[in-house]
């Protein structure tokens, strides 16, 4: 079958899309496809060399940038979700539970920690999109609850990094009223004058928006992250037509208002210190 | 029996209703013809037995189906029967009015409770009843002006010391490319949190549709009152059905797996009150619908009326933090 044999030699396969490189060493950037190895992004904090296209970045990683010298205390890392409805859709919420908590070696969508920022003690909850969408149930809303508590009984500067999909659908009303708890605790913080900041990163979404991620006295956001109530999508279906581009963008947020500033995570540390300096001078 | 009725039968609502017509029929025939009143009476029966069984085993997604009813009072009829003198106040004072949410002082006129002729604020999500109605008020789905309109008036109601009644009916707040770019997100944040300080009592009632942050927007507060068929989540069972299930056909389950009915609500401590319905939901008796709920919001008005207002705010902070299940090893 003449057709079939390759007549010309020389045709390969560009070297960046073989698989025979090892598995999990290279990464390909998924907005300008130029692909780097991981210890070059672990250097650029998983921002593209090339395009300065923002990578995911979890929590871990984010909770180490911000604190000094890497150091901090983790708080809450006992907590767990319990299934309180036992939901299934086609797969049952346990295992989805099993498989993040084992996937990410996290037992929750968000880390809670304390130390110090640019020499300043705070109070960090970093969310995390690898677990169930970084979606917000009981466990998420009483970890971010508590670090805003942390915050207003120690005197802290409160800092949360937002990542979700927002609120968790399978625990039903319970997730959407911990929009209620963590707000409420939020409040309890703005009357002792302590400050919020709020750093928004690529995605976030729904009731994570629609509380205490939009509430920062002071808004962050990261390059091109998307952020909005509604998702792309449900807003797609229900005008019947595509949307712009950039549409539901940092930028475009920073245009309508809503975000102070956009920082690019390679200065989200210093930018942080400071602001930080400016509103906490003696 | 009113024609409208017929016209916006329900589903599973079909067998009854083709049975009682045969027993009007049959009445009306045999009326004075004494060889039929047994059978008459044999047919009322089984009338009364189905209605039992249908009404009785509603399952949640039927229960969704009867919150939407398009014959369901709404909150101006809630308005209407439960207040007199209901003054509207309307616009954001930072862009437009939005007609999806309704709100004002009125003369509440309580009953039994001995709540009785008081002002209060009345905020409500409002539907409409006809087409026209219905997308001048985009179906009860707010923008941002309208969480902003309700956030201005109940600090209003805090400054005047009035009680605040949130009357919750809403399929989400609105999906859109404005509402969006006006920031539905921060609307909604900025009420939950002024909300949870205000030094007024608020009482909340979800009287159909309850949904996520739409519904959540203007609807926290010092008591939790649910109607028997209202429902009540994170996301509408066909949404969930959605995304979950990655189509459109599994509502059904969707709304099995939410626990989103007042019973399921009131076991995990998220409703306080279920203000039960007139048998098939409240649009079979409106007046005793809203005798229900006027009495059930009188006796939590007085209930916390009674407070003084720091002990309020702290019991609503108890309230908004004991919310939630889950486990703590701290072994």
């Amino acid at each position: 079958m003449a057709w079939f044999n390759r007549k010309k030699k020389g045709i390969l396969t560009a070297r960046h899309e073989r698989i025979d490189v090892p598995a999990g060493h290279w990464v390909k950037c998924p907005r300008c496809a130029q692909v780097s190895n991981r210890r070059e992004l672990d250097q650029s904090l998983w921002v593209c060399t090339k395009c300065e296209h923002h990578l995911r970045f979890g929590a871990e990683r984010y909770l180490s940038l911000l604190f000094d010298e890497a150091r901090f205390t983790q708080h809450d890392t006992d907590l767990r979700s319990k299934d309180p409805l036992t939901f299934t859709d086609r797969k049952a919420y346990a295992k989805r539970l099993r498989v993040a908590s084992q996937k990410t070696g996290l037992n929750a969508a968000v880390l809670a920690a304390t130390g110090k920022v640019g020499g300043h003690p705070a109070s960090v909850a970093a969310m995390d999109f690898s677990f169930i969408g970084g979606s917000m149930g009981s466990v998420v809303g009483e970890i971010v609850a508590r670090a805003i508590r942390r915050a207003v009984e120690h005197q802290l500067t409160l800092i949360i990094v937002s990542q979700s999909g927002g609120a968790r659908m399978m625990e039903g009303a319970l997730s959407l009223l911990q929009l209620t708890k963590t707000t409420s605790n939020l409040a309890l913080l703005k009357e002792r004058g302590l400050p919020y900041i709020s750093v928004l990163t690529h995605p976030t979404t729904g009731g994570v928006t629609a509380s205490f991620a939009m509430l920062g006295d002071i808004n962050i956001a990261e390059p091109g992250a998307l952020i909005g109530f509604a998702g792309p999508r449900v807003i797609r279906e229900t005008i019947g037509q595509d949307l712009p581009t950039g549409f539901q963008s940092a930028e475009f947020l920073q245009d309508h208002g809503f975000v102070d500033a956009i920082v690019d995570r390679r200065q989200l540390k210093r930018s942080l210190v400071h602001l930080l300096d400016l509103i906490l001078e003696p | 029996m009113p024609k409208a009725r017929h016209k916006y039968l329900l589903d599973f609502e079909r067998p009854l209703a083709e049975l009682e017509e045969k027993l009007e029929e049959m009445r009306r025939l045999g009326s004075g013809a004494e060889d039929l009143a047994d059978q008459v009476a044999d047919l009322a029966a089984r009338v009364e037995e189905l209605r039992g069984s249908i009404y009785q085993n509603l399952t949640r997604w039927q229960r969704v189906q009867i919150a939407r009813h398009p014959l369901r009072p709404y909150t101006l009829d809630y308005i209407d029967a439960l207040t007199t003198g209901f003054f509207e106040l309307r616009g954001d004072r930072l862009f437009a009015d939005d007609p999806a949410i309704v709100s004002g002082f009125a003369t509440f006129r309580g009953s039994v409770s001995g709540y009785i002729n008081r002002t209060v604020l009345v905020v409500g999500h409002q539907k409409g009843r006809n087409t026209k109605e219905r997308q001048y008020r985009r179906f009860g789905m707010p923008n941002p002006e309208g969480y902003r309109k309700a956030g201005r008036l109940m600090r209003l109601a805090s400054r005047y010391g009035k009680p605040i009644l949130c009357l919750l009916d809403t399929p989400g707040a609105y999906p859109g490319m404005e509402a969006e770019s006006r920031g539905q997100a921060e609307a909604i944040a900025h009420n939950l949190l002024v909300m949870s300080r205000l030094r007024v009592p608020i009482i909340v009632v979800i009287i159909g549709e309850g949904a996520s942050g739409g519904a959540l927007g203007i609807g926290q507060g010092d008591r939790m009152l649910m109607l028997e068929n209202a429902w009540y989540s994170v996301i509408a069972p066909e949404s969930c059905s959605s995304i979950l299930w990655r189509s459109w056909d599994f509502k059904e389950e969707a709304a099995r797996a939410l626990r989103l009915t007042a019973t399921d609500l009131q076991e995990v401590g998220i409703i306080d009150t279920i203000i039960p319905e007139p048998v098939g939901g409240a649009h079979r008796d409106p007046r005793a619908t809203m005798t229900a709920v006027r009495d059930a919001v009188g006796a939590a008005m007085k209930e916390v009326s009674a407070l003084d207002i720091d002990t309020l705010l702290r019991e609503r902070q108890r309230r908004f933090d004991a919310v939630g299940i889950f486990t703590e090893d701290t072994s």
